[in-house]
């Protein structure tokens, strides 16, 4: 295996280090880092534009992982998720403005006070499953949204809140240059976590309590303890994603944590595909470019005759919903598996060109 | 204690609207094994036709509301052929997302066609109000009382005597059975979706006619939910029991709310809280099958 670029045919895996490896080849892992390196040079040749769409992309990527932790790799539904993202937002701003913790300091105490929250909505997780999970979360995505919009002392009811940025060691975080750099390196962080969470043993009892729960819990699997974690987890990511977005907008209001927001968590997974953590990443980046490809679409085909039928400058964000719905159903329809396994075809189509077979 | 019995009276005739959206929404779920989250919408779509029957072609209600009902079971058919059927045998995961990718393609499309904002439809009955045992009641109200009524009547006759209804029962029951003994499995599934939209249409209809035509009439999806948990997710009595229940339960909190305790809001949320004690507690509901693995 030493000093080859591609996997040979057959299975050379003899240890379960080879086999739970991040990096399959030392090619596959020189991109990876090559991919890192690229992105830290962004914001030297790319406009503001393009980098809040990066920014965008890493924190909303972070909060799709937690999904997918637990949809994907744990095998349970939550249709709340916007809400646990939008309470980390405010708990982060909120622990900075009313008790002083320093940004820093409160964008991961965020994450850990959003899984408190997400622990006790999660209760029913430990009974239930699937479709009444389902239920549960979509209750929670309600009585969040509601309190959002009561809690004055904490989200600043109706007004909002204001979020400090991000300051460290007196450099201000503030631009989105800057920012760049903070929203790449958790992000990094946190999906070299999670994938790391999934090579261990209890990441494999997640996968297991997915494929089928009654043989996991016969191999000493606490069921009970599995679910509740991995929706302690996942709001966890919700909350750190949260967080993030908070200190960058700087400003966090009431109204955008909406069950649409929490659809579109769901969409980021299914396109990018479930129970994968790449596929996370590609999923969100999908997401965020799809309002931006409906724009461009809009500005394509304006002043024709389409254009004046359906009145489409006025009606941009209803196109964008519908897309939205359009492209999750498309993709469940098409390619339940998702742009991740999309990319694994394409890299195997290539891997062997011309003579595929 | 005539606004507490007001609103008594008000709960109960909500209550029987969402009991009928609840029955529909439990057709489909015992049919077909699918929580239709899109459920709100096809009450949304329903209201959306009639409208724009009586008012951009002028037609009289009585031949407008025929015309919506034939649609929409058209519409249900056609859905359930072109969407769900292929997603039968997919992961429940799968199933619940196409039917909330639904509702956000019809909301938005709704959106799009008819604008946001409420819009009134034309009156229908010579008299608005009437007095009904001393209080002062909308005519749509009573009707829609009625209405309810004569649906559940309907769907009570429809299951226990006729030829179809019990073969959707069958269906439900046992798949593999039921296609044995020569019902058509894929024309239950149609069926149900079908009768689905209509029925739900009918409430759309009705709501639409007392609150005006908007994108709210969708929330009533997301209310279906308390009362199908409450009466359990796989019995028809239990829907209406339950709907009954959550229309009464969110007036008396709403009561609750305006005298005392000045939350806000209450009338919205107060269903969910209910919604999560339920499934703490007893999440089979008060009907429903005890069959849930819990773990």
């Amino acid at each position: 295996m030493a000093n080859i670029s591609i996997i040979p045919s057959g299975d050379f895996k003899t240890s379960y280090g080879t086999d739970t490896t991040i990096f399959p080849t030392r090619t596959s892992r020189n991109f990876a880092i090559l991919g890192v390196v690229l992105l830290l040079a962004c914001p030297a040749f790319m406009d503001r534009y393009w980098l809040s769409l990066l920014i965008q992309i890493s924190y909303l990527g972070i909060a799709a992982l937690g999904l997918n932790i637990l949809v994907g790799f744990t095998g349970q539904i939550s249709i709340g998720h916007s809400a646990f993202f939008g309470f980390g937002a405010f708990a982060s701003a909120w622990l900075n403005n009313s008790l002083g913790v320093p940004v820093a300091l409160a964008i991961p105490l965020a994450g850990v006070v959003t899984t408190m929250v997400g622990l006790l909505f999660g209760m029913p997780a430990a009974r239930l499953k699937g479709l009444y999970l389902a239920i549960a979360t979509l209750a929670a995505q309600y009585i969040l949204q509601d309190f959002f919009a009561r809690a004055d002392w904490f989200t600043g009811g109706t007004a909002g809140t204001i979020a400090e940025p991000l300051t460290i060691f007196g450099f201000a975080f503030d631009t989105d240059e800057r920012y760049f750099y903070v929203a790449l390196v958790a992000m990094v962080v946190m999906y070299i976590l999670a994938t790391n969470l999934m090579r261990t043993r209890d990441g494999r009892a997640l996968v297991a309590v997915r494929d089928h729960y009654l043989s996991a819990e016969i191999m000493g699997i606490n069921l009970t303890k599995y679910r509740t974690m991995s929706f302690g987890i996942s709001a966890f990511y919700a909350g750190i994603g949260g967080a993030l977005y908070a200190h960058y907008l700087q400003f966090v209001s009431v109204e955008g944590f909406t069950i649409l927001f929490s659809i579109q968590f769901l969409g980021m997974i299914i396109i990018g595909g479930l129970g994968s953590i790449m596929g996370t990443l590609m999923g969100t980046a999908f997401m965020v470019f799809l309002p931006e490809a409906m724009q461009a679409l809009t500005k394509l085909v304006s002043g024709t005759a389409i254009d004046t039928a359906l009145n489409l400058k006025d009606n941009i964000a209803f196109l964008r919903e519908m897309s939205i719905g359009l492209v999750i159903i498309l993709f469940l329809v098409f390619e339940p598996d998702g742009l991740a396994h999309r990319w694994k075809q394409i890299k195997a189509y290539w891997k062997l060109y011309p003579f595929s077979h | 204690m005539t606004l507490l019995f007001q609103l008594l009276v008000n709960g109960l005739i909500v209550g029987a609207l969402y009991g009928v959206v609840a029955m529909s929404f439990v057709l489909i779920y015992k049919a077909s094994r699918i929580v239709n989250f899109a459920q709100g919408e096809f009450l949304l779509i329903g209201a959306w036709t009639c409208w724009w029957l009586l008012t951009s072609w002028q037609l009289p209600f009585w031949i407008g509301f025929p015309i919506t009902l034939v649609f929409m079971l058209a519409f249900g058919v056609i859905l359930q052929i072109v969407v769900l059927r292929p997603m039968i045998g997919e992961p429940i995961i799968s199933v619940i997302m196409v039917t909330i990718g639904l509702s956000i393609v019809f909301q938005a499309a709704m959106k799009w066609m008819f604008g946001v904002f409420a819009k009134p439809f034309p009156p229908i009955f010579a008299s608005p109000t009437m007095n009904l045992f001393g209080l002062e009641v909308q005519t749509v109200y009573v009707m829609s009382l009625l209405i309810s009524i004569l649906i559940m009547a309907g769907f009570g006759w429809f299951f226990k005597y006729s030829r179809t209804g019990l073969a959707m029962r069958a269906t439900a029951f046992d798949q593999q059975v039921a296609q044995s003994l020569g019902i058509s499995v894929r024309h239950m599934f149609a069926m149900s979706w079908a009768i689905s939209a209509m029925v739900s249409a009918v409430a759309g209809v009705t709501v639409g006619v007392v609150n005006g035509v908007s994108s709210a009439l969708s929330f009533f999806g997301i209310k279906v939910f308390p009362a199908v948990i409450l009466g359990g997710l796989d019995s028809v009595i239990g829907a209406v029991v339950g709907g009954l229940i959550v229309g009464v339960l969110e007036n008396m909190a709403h009561y609750l709310d305006s005298q005392w305790l000045n939350w806000g809001n209450m009338y919205e949320i107060a269903p969910f809280y209910v919604l999560i004690a339920i499934l703490m507690i007893k999440p089979y509901g008060l009907f429903g099958t005890k069959d849930i693995e819990r773990v």
